[in-house]
């Protein structure tokens, strides 16, 4: 009986994600476009609830949902002008993107499906976030020290590229 | 068979998203919509990763750490990426990826 309701869950999930991930790119207006990846990453939140991962979804909702789309937006908001209605258009080379397209789908549904993959041997432990943080803190620790040295490269580099620079070019003319 | 979702479904789902992503990032115009597409292929592989976790490796987690740093460098990679396009949009006052043509000669 549980895995019925698992099942039904992982379907809506999964057409809520592609349907959304669909208008995200067909969209012409990019803030509409903004607002359905937040839908979807919402319901990959939920997908991440499916598969076991109950911090995973959290992060999940937290830093996409909460954080990302809106920074998006913030970044569309400072510099779009003019007609909204036209602002996420298709280039000319849609048939060749669309053949590339197609060719990464069928090798990977084809591998996908053929692979003999091994059932899982037992259930994933109950508790996620102690286990998570077990192996992010002694196993994994330099690459968990590199990411914050990461962030705040990104941080410092993020605030030195959107930084008004017309002081910079008067001295050097 | 249809009632019990196994591993091949999520690989089939993720392949699905990250085709979609694909095919923003080859087509769009808008230099911001591209950057959308790439988190969009970013979190396919995000459930390829759990999804593999789960199914093959339930009680190392690693997957599910590697998720968490992906999410990590995506999240860099946003905020970067837009300060990128706003330096760019000052001196050309376009975000239209055509229009980028400085190493063109």
């Amino acid at each position: 009986m549980e895995g019925i309701w698992t099942a039904v869950a992982f379907y809506l999930l999964a057409a809520t994600i592609v349907v959304s991930a669909l208008l995200v790119v067909m969209l012409k207006n990019i803030v509409h476009s903004v607002l359905w990846l937040a839908v979807c990453f919402v319901s990959m939140g939920g997908l991440f609830l499916t598969l076991d991962a109950d911090f995973l979804a959290a992060v999940q909702v937290l830093v996409y949902a909460g954080a990302v789309c809106i920074m998006v937006v913030f970044g569309i908001m400072l510099i779009q002008r003019g007609n909204m209605g036209s602002t996420n258009l298709f280039n000319n080379q849609t048939k060749a993107a669309a053949g590339v397209v197609a060719l990464v789908l069928v090798v990977c549904g084809y591998l996908a499906a053929t692979t003999p993959w091994a059932s899982p041997a037992f259930a994933v432990p109950e508790k996620t976030v102690e286990s998570i943080a077990e192996i992010m803190l002694t196993k994994y620790v330099i690459p968990f020290e590199v990411a914050a040295i990461l962030l705040l490269v990104a941080l410092v580099g993020a605030i030195f590229l959107a930084k008004e620079v017309k002081k910079a070019d008067a001295h050097n003319d | 068979m249809l009632t019990t979702i196994s591993l091949a479904h999520y690989m089939v789902l993720s392949a699905l998203l990250f085709g979609i992503g694909l095919f923003g990032v080859l087509a769009k115009k808008n230099a911001i919509a591209v950057l959308i597409c790439i988190e969009l292929m970013l979190n396919a592989v995000n459930i390829n990763l759990v999804a593999i976790s789960k199914y093959l490796t339930p009680a190392l987690f690693t997957g599910q750490l590697f998720a968490i740093f992906v999410i990590t460098v995506a999240a860099a990679e946003v905020g970067v990426g837009l300060a990128i396009i706003i330096a760019i949009y000052r001196n050309r006052l376009s975000v239209n990826l055509d229009d980028f043509d400085w190493l063109k000669w």
